[in-house]
């Protein structure tokens, strides 16, 4: 009996450190486990790399590293390349996240409605979702260069330089080129959310001698809300992390940087130079900067 | 506020960062060990047929000591490859197709074994490649590479197109400046091309390899973009090739965008900036001549100096049997093996008595001997520290000032050369 209380306290105890259903973390253990090891991990990681003058090393290697503080970050608020890199950030989401939402969000309500050919459509514009951004990249030089078909039907009309060279068109192009990519994955999340608005609303608007455009506004907007907030941060996230149509379509952040990315500047910086606690400091206030803009969008957006 | 499940969750975090800092195994010294070993060789048809036919003649005499060759992983560049490798301690012996330009990296990482601290390791090398071995020496006086091929750098044009354009196939006019540009022009306006002559206009930092440096090093007798710490290019030789380059993109005989697909090839462009290895793959394409690079008031073809192009073999310091490794490095670079690769590939081995010790080669081949006569008088890269930093602030020089004009380049050289001044000395 003496016994018996300590092992019932320990067991208490581990009940209060483990909680009433233990086996929740076993379930709960892989994903935990990719989690750690695929983002918590190289996050934390890549702060303490941020405040040192790292660079990668073979294993054993006796290398010095210093700590250096904020210095990383010093410098990067100071590079004018970083500048750049933020202003083209700050065009493309102008350009990208409006058209995004609005071109989705109309093609969604147009295939939710029945037209003809209704699946061929909602499979044509999820198409370039899912090709190979080499492919697509491709496609869109071919339209785009100096030597393209855009330049050839505008003739004169063309700007000189041609689009992809051209430090004013170079960015909107590129907005263009990803919304453009990515508009069947938001086609489908809004044509899923359209499911949810009630047909009632619909029947009361039409009785109430609402057109289609103003049932639109006053039904199919507002009823997307939830969808739109999604698309919003998605669009922003994966946007401010643009890195292959720089890469591929102007060939390396050109015409002379016009189009170079946070993104892409860490490739530079971390991978061919070898300075990744420089890479680390952009990466690290790209991430802020993203928090920032999608916390404000949430807050627009969910209020009522 | 913490509960006891927070703190868990950070002391894993924490203990997870700790171990993360505190590194791997130990380093291999520079050894004799012998035993097996691994390389790795390049992925071109060319060269895995020379590699192949190299490794299985070596380990059918050395039974302990069998060589095992892969080609490099794929992707975007084999230095990026290497790079990777050396931070995960997954490094072969030995990497057949070493870029100079890496090498300062490669070295700062701890991934390169010490080739001078073998006992014939400076004599082996200086004996092979003479004087031009002294380009491959790091900045601490020891070689980590051993020089193995060149490409030198040379114009390969399209007869064809000359002949269209009514100029003479056989003896060019690209000697000038003046003259280069003369018959660009003339090639663009009636030789049906898009451009007379097309580099690569992408920001990557080796792109300057293929445009300004050969004609600088051209036009400045030999020099190399750094010198003893002092950038070479912002003077009066440098100024010339850029506003060289420069006209050839205001007039638009050289796009200011990049080709889809190899333009010489194609049929888009008259000329290419390329090495020996052009032979081979265009050989059958295209009907081609060849001349030196340019210079501004021109030169004699003995006189001028390229770009190498050059690949090196490290030695990598996650290698055990670095005995081994270091005596397949010297069979692999023999008399015999070396005429093997100028035999299978065209590039020319790193030797400095190239045209004599190969002569039969070059009697039967004659398309390669301005090539192996230029590669005596071929320049590296500078082996110096942030050697890749280097490279890329000189093309973003260059794209703004030479390509798309956007400053002066006086301005723009100028910033670069005090830039590169500090960078090369960290």
């Amino acid at each position: 009996m003496a016994t018996a209380a300590p092992a019932r306290a320990s067991r208490s105890r581990l009940r209060r450190l483990l909680g009433e259903q233990p086996i929740g973390y076993l379930f709960a253990a892989p994903f935990v486990l990719f989690l750690v090891g695929i983002y918590a991990y190289p996050f934390f990681y890549a702060i303490y790399m941020s405040f040192f003058d790292y660079f990668f090393s073979a294993p054993g290697a006796e290398v010095v590293r210093p700590f250096v503080g904020l210095a990383n970050y010093a410098r990067v608020l100071q590079d004018p390349l970083f500048h750049l890199a933020i202003r083209n950030v700050v065009i493309f989401l102008v350009i990208n996240v409006p058209l995004t939402v609005a071109i989705s969000m109309v093609l969604a309500t147009a295939l939710n409605a029945a037209i003809p050919l209704r699946t061929f459509f909602r499979a044509a514009y999820y198409i370039p979702y899912i090709t190979a951004s080499v492919a697509a990249v491709g496609i869109w030089l071919w339209l785009f260069s100096g030597f393209g078909l855009v330049d050839k039907i505008l003739g004169p009309l063309a700007p000189n330089p041609s689009f992809l060279i051209n430090g004013l068109w170079a960015m909107p192009i590129i907005a263009l080129y990803v919304t453009w990519k990515g508009l069947g994955f938001y086609v489908l999340l809004y044509l899923a959310a359209l499911q949810t608005i009630p047909k009632e609303l619909y029947e009361a608007s039409k009785v109430d001698g609402a057109s289609p455009v103003a049932s639109f506004f006053a039904v199919t907007v507002p009823g997307l809300r939830p969808a739109t907030l999604l698309v919003v941060i998605t669009a922003v996230i994966t946007g401010a992390n643009f890195f292959t149509e720089p890469y591929l379509l102007t060939g390396g952040g050109g015409p002379d940087n016009q189009s170079v990315s946070p993104v892409f500047l860490i490739y530079r910086f971390g991978i061919e130079q070898n300075h990744p606690g420089y890479a680390a400091a952009i990466g690290l206030l790209l991430a802020i900067g993203v928090l920032i803009i999608s916390g404000i969008n949430r807050f627009i957006l969910e209020r009522d | 506020m913490f509960t006891s499940r927070h703190r868990v969750l950070i002391a894993g975090v924490v203990l997870s960062l700790g171990l993360a800092a505190c590194g791997g195994s130990n380093l291999a010294a520079t050894g004799t060990a012998k035993g097996s070993i691994k390389i790795w060789y390049s992925n071109n048809a060319e060269e895995v047929k020379w590699g192949d036919a190299v490794v299985a003649a070596w380990n059918q005499s050395h039974a302990s000591e069998q060589v095992t060759a892969e080609q490099i992983p794929a992707g975007k560049s084999s230095e990026e490859v290497i790079g990777a490798a050396i931070t995960a301690g997954t490094t072969p012996c030995l990497i057949f197709n070493t870029a100079p330009a890496a090498v300062s990296q490669f070295q700062k990482q701890g991934g390169l074994v010490n080739l001078s601290s073998f006992s014939d390791g400076n004599s082996f090398i200086e004996g092979r490649t003479g004087d031009r071995a002294a380009q491959y020496k790091s900045p601490d006086g020891a070689y980590y590479q051993m020089p193995w091929k060149g490409n030198p750098v040379m114009i390969f044009y399209n007869k064809d197109i000359f002949t269209k354009a009514g100029l003479d196939p056989a003896n060019p006019a690209l000697k000038t400046y003046d003259e280069f540009l003369s018959t660009a022009q003339t090639l663009v306006s009636k030789g049906g091309v898009k451009a007379a002559i097309w580099p690569a206009p992408s920001s990557e930092f080796y792109q300057p390899w293929f445009d300004f440096y050969p004609l600088f090093i051209a036009q400045s007798k030999g020099k190399q973009l750094v010198e003893k710490g002092v950038p070479q290019f912002n003077n009066a030789d440098g100024l010339a090739v850029a506003n060289f380059w420069k006209e050839m993109y205001t007039k638009n005989l050289a796009p200011k965008e990049a080709a889809q697909g190899d333009p010489f090839a194609t049929g888009q462009s008259a000329m290419a900036i390329v090495g020996p290895w052009a032979i081979a793959v265009y050989g059958g394409k295209v009907k081609w001549g060849v001349a030196p690079v340019p210079t501004k008031d021109g030169m004699d073809a003995s006189a001028i100096h390229t770009f190498s192009d050059e690949k090196s073999i490290g030695m990598y310091s996650s290698c055990k049997n670095q005995g081994t490794a270091w005596d397949f490095l010297k069979f692999a670079v023999s008399k015999d093996s070396d005429g093997k690769l100028l035999d299978l590939t065209g590039q020319m081995p790193m030797r400095s008595d190239l045209p004599s010790t190969y002569s039969s080669y070059f009697s039967a081949h004659p398309e390669y001997k301005l090539f192996a006569d230029q590669a005596a008088r071929s320049v590296e890269v500078p082996n110096v520290p942030n050697s890749v930093e280097m490279w890329q602030d000189f093309r973003s020089a260059y794209s703004k000032s030479v390509i798309f004009g956007s400053q002066s380049i006086d301005e723009a050289f100028k910033g670069a050369a005090d830039q590169i001044k500090t960078l090369v000395k960290s």
